[in-house]
């Protein structure tokens, strides 16, 4: 009898919904919803009871670090991948994460894809997609992640080209995956380097090569490295997480079904690069520089997305620069060096984010497919539940206090102002943004749930979604109410549990950022309280704008209206990169790559040779004409030819052949 | 006695007269004459020089290619009547099944 069956058996976690994705994939297609429904849901809450399980082993069993290896995938050389799990208490986190969400959102996916076509591809792909995100959380080196890193581009791209009949749709599902392959050019040079400086990319075997004093920062150098090795990881995390300058896909993915950009976009693959960049701490805490990039780009995104979201329409775009602008702050907090602060703000914006999709999901199912805020208004007495949930989340990505986002942001604001390279500068953008964000997500509400319904009562019929789709929002919305009393910060004489929890990963570097002294703890109060100003401000700017005086809300538009153009625009980044990129690659391949070098060299010297040897034959052709004289006559010159050489050929005279003598 | 040049040239004579007949002639009939007289040429070539060496080998091959000459007379008029039975013809230029 296994001591831990289900340690022993990781393996189950990751393939329960591969079979699920293969079932549905294989032979859903004539069943009808109600059995592709127990297939999916079955596949991935028996993964999600599996995952509670090993982690329920895993912790009983106080180990640091669970590892096991279940075969050998590439053996080459010294080099060696293996289909190598592992668990720790970052990938309890992201796995717990991964199958609780992402269960969730199946449930509410079953009430929300019930009236669509393609209903079994659509689970068969969200299955898929769970596999392979859970085979990047388990995976126990950089080879293994990359399977997963990659597969989930894939499921992101199958989905958000869901409705593919759609250009715009598969146009989006390209641009995700091509801006995605960007990035993963510079993950893969990275993972190159790693093994050629370590000869290795097990994680377990990497860090402690890397964390050996003779490999310390002195004898790398300033630009060593672990600095180039660093940039290039977090080349990918910036595809996969969308930050500056590779977001742009992230919006576009918009056009996938709703639930997708819950679980995908918002809740988990994004977070891929986050969880990157957090597993690799070991390289980056020996690069200051990566880490001021990582810190620098984090807080960039997170402002500059929060401003495009300021005055974006679309209910779903709003929460899509939303997400850009969180998953920055995630970065900022890993690039001053508080990982786990990063982790538990990806933890907690897992819930509130996918609570705030699916409840914008709710609202679109309410309103028929309206997607623009505009033609809102008023819903909050029609759709409660939907309303009272997605309240919810606003207050806590708001970081109203005592919400999960007040501590999960806070313990990001208070590391950056902490931080020594120039962590004032960081955190007056990440404050800054922290207003911003508040005042867009109101304006979100008020346009939507306040106010007199700016749409026809007659034609659209507001209803409340399903229990299916409701469930799955109470739940959720418990959860960002109470995941943040898992990291009660010290000023509230609460234990940090979430960091003390995290801490076996992260060491001894984190708990100098985490542990303070008294006057570190007051300080950390003040800034909890700006915060907390701050978004009350942002809420007041909301309401006064929104509420009291909507008209006002034109009148400042008008009257800033450059501003307002270039944000509404998105800064003009789709139109730039559509000039300085994808015109001249455009151009280029029409014109050098097809026309030269394929019609005219490839398939020039194809051609060439086809009809060179189609001429040869021509002309050889002509001996064979059938007439038997001519072939008499062909005889005769033969043999002649041959007499000729025999006796008139240079050294005629010497035997040309054995018996001429 | 007759110097062997003599022999020789008669049977290059022999030989190319049979050559052009192969090659200008349209009865099958004669193109297969003009082939047993290249073998004769040869022949009377063989007998020459084994006169003029005192071997006998060439006496041997020539029984040889009488031999051999021979079968292919039966074969050659074989099929030359097979020719002229389905075609009721011996022109060689009308035997063009093949041409383009």
């Amino acid at each position: 009898m296994l001591m831990r069956p289900m340690l022993e058996y990781l393996w189950i976690v990751p393939l329960l919904p591969l079979l699920g994705s293969a079932i549905n994939g294989f032979f859903g297609a004539k069943w009808p919803n109600k059995i592709v429904n127990w297939v999916a849901l079955g596949s991935t809450g028996l993964s999600f009871a599996c995952a509670l399980e090993a982690v329920r082993e895993f912790l009983e069993s106080g180990q640091v670090l669970f590892h096991k290896a279940f075969f050998t995938w590439i053996s080459a050389g010294n080099f060696r991948a293996g289909f190598d799990l592992q668990m720790d208490q970052l990938t309890v986190v992201m796995a717990l994460v991964v199958t609780g969400v992402g269960w969730l959102i199946h449930i509410y996916a079953t009430g929300y894809m019930a009236h669509e076509g393609g209903y079994y591809r659509f689970f068969s792909y969200l299955n898929l997609f769970m596999f392979f995100m859970l085979i990047l959380v388990l995976a126990a080196n950089y080879v293994l992640l990359f399977v997963g890193w990659e597969g989930v581009g894939l499921a992101s791209y199958l989905l958000i080209g869901f409705y593919f009949l759609r250009k715009s749709a598969s146009d989006a599902g390209k641009k995700a995956f091509i801006v995605n392959r960007i990035g993963d050019f510079g993950f893969m040079l990275g993972m190159f380097l790693l093994f050629r400086t370590f000869h290795t990319l097990d994680f377990t075997a990497l860090f402690r090569a890397a964390s050996n004093p003779g490999w310390g920062p002195e004898s790398w150098g300033q630009f060593g490295t672990f600095t180039v090795a660093c940039l290039l990881l977090f080349m990918g995390a910036c595809g996969k997480s969308a930050q500056l300058p590779l977001y742009v896909w992230l919006p576009d993915a918009m056009e996938g079904p709703t639930p997708v950009s819950a679980l995908i976009h918002a809740a988990t693959m994004v977070t891929a690069g986050v969880y990157v960049v957090a597993r690799s701490h070991v390289l980056f805490t020996h690069s200051e520089t990566a880490l001021v990039v990582v810190a620098i780009v984090g807080c960039a995104t997170a402002f500059f997305a929060a401003t495009i979201g300021l005055v974006q329409t679309d209910i779903k775009k709003v929460l899509a620069y939303s997400t850009v602008s969180q998953l920055g702050y995630m970065f900022l907090a890993c690039g001053v060096g508080a990982f786990s602060a990063g982790i538990f703000h990806l933890m907690t914006h897992a819930f509130f984010k996918a609570l705030l999709f699916l409840a914008a999901g709710s609202v679109i199912h309410a309103m028929g497919g309206e997607q623009d805020m505009r033609h809102m208004g008023g819903l909050g007495k029609m759709i409660r539940w939907t309303y009272g949930t997605m309240l919810v989340a606003t207050f806590t990505i708001a970081g109203i206090p005592m919400f999960a986002g007040f501590f999960s942001k806070d313990a990001i604001l208070f590391a950056a102002f902490q931080s020594e390279h120039g962590g004032r500068v960081l955190y007056a953008f990440g404050l800054l943004t922290a207003l911003l964000t508040s005042f867009y997500m109101f304006r979100l509400i008020f346009l939507t749930f306040a106010g007199k319904p700016r749409f026809d009562g007659h034609k659209v019929h507001v209803h409340e979604s399903p229990w299916s789709m409701l469930g799955p929002l109470v739940v959720l919305a418990v959860l960002s109410t109470v995941g943040g009393w898992f990291a009660v910060p010290a000023f509230f004489h609460g234990p940090d549990y979430f960091a003390s929890f995290l801490a076996p990963v992260f060491g001894g570097g984190e708990a100098a950022v985490a542990a303070g002294e008294a006057a570190i703890h007051e300080m950390e109060l003040v800034l909890a309280g700006v915060a907390v100003v701050t978004a009350l401000i942002g809420l007041g700017i909301a309401s006064w704008l929104y509420l009291k005086r909507p008209e006002k809300a034109d009148g400042l538009a008008k009257s800033l209206a450059p501003a307002y153009r270039t944000l509404l625009n998105k800064y003009y980044v789709d139109e730039l990169y559509a000039t300085v990129i994808v015109k001249p690659l455009l151009w280029i391949s029409t014109n050098v790559l097809w026309k030269i070098a394929d019609v005219a060299a490839i398939d020039g010297a194809v051609n060439g040779i086809a009809d060179g040897a189609t001429g040869i034959g021509d002309l050889v052709r002509r001996t064979q004409s059938g007439n038997t004289r001519s072939y008499a006559v062909w005889v005769v010159i033969g043999a002649l030819v041959v007499i000729t050489v025999i006796f008139f050929w240079p050294g005629a005279g010497k035997p040309v052949l054995g018996w001429v003598r | 006695m007759v110097p062997t040049n003599y022999y020789i040239i008669l049977s290059a004579i022999l030989f190319g007269l049979g050559v052009l007949a192969f090659v200008f002639k349209r009865n099958i009939i004669t193109i297969f004459m003009s082939i047993e007289l290249m073998l004769n040429a040869v022949n009377l070539a063989f007998v020459a020089f084994s006169q003029a060496l005192g071997k006998l080998d060439g006496q041997v091959f020539v029984l040889f290619v009488i031999v051999v000459a021979a079968a292919e007379a039966a074969v050659g008029l074989g099929i030359i009547i097979l020719i002229a039975r389905n075609r009721q013809t011996l022109n060689v230029e009308r035997v063009d099944l093949m041409k383009l």
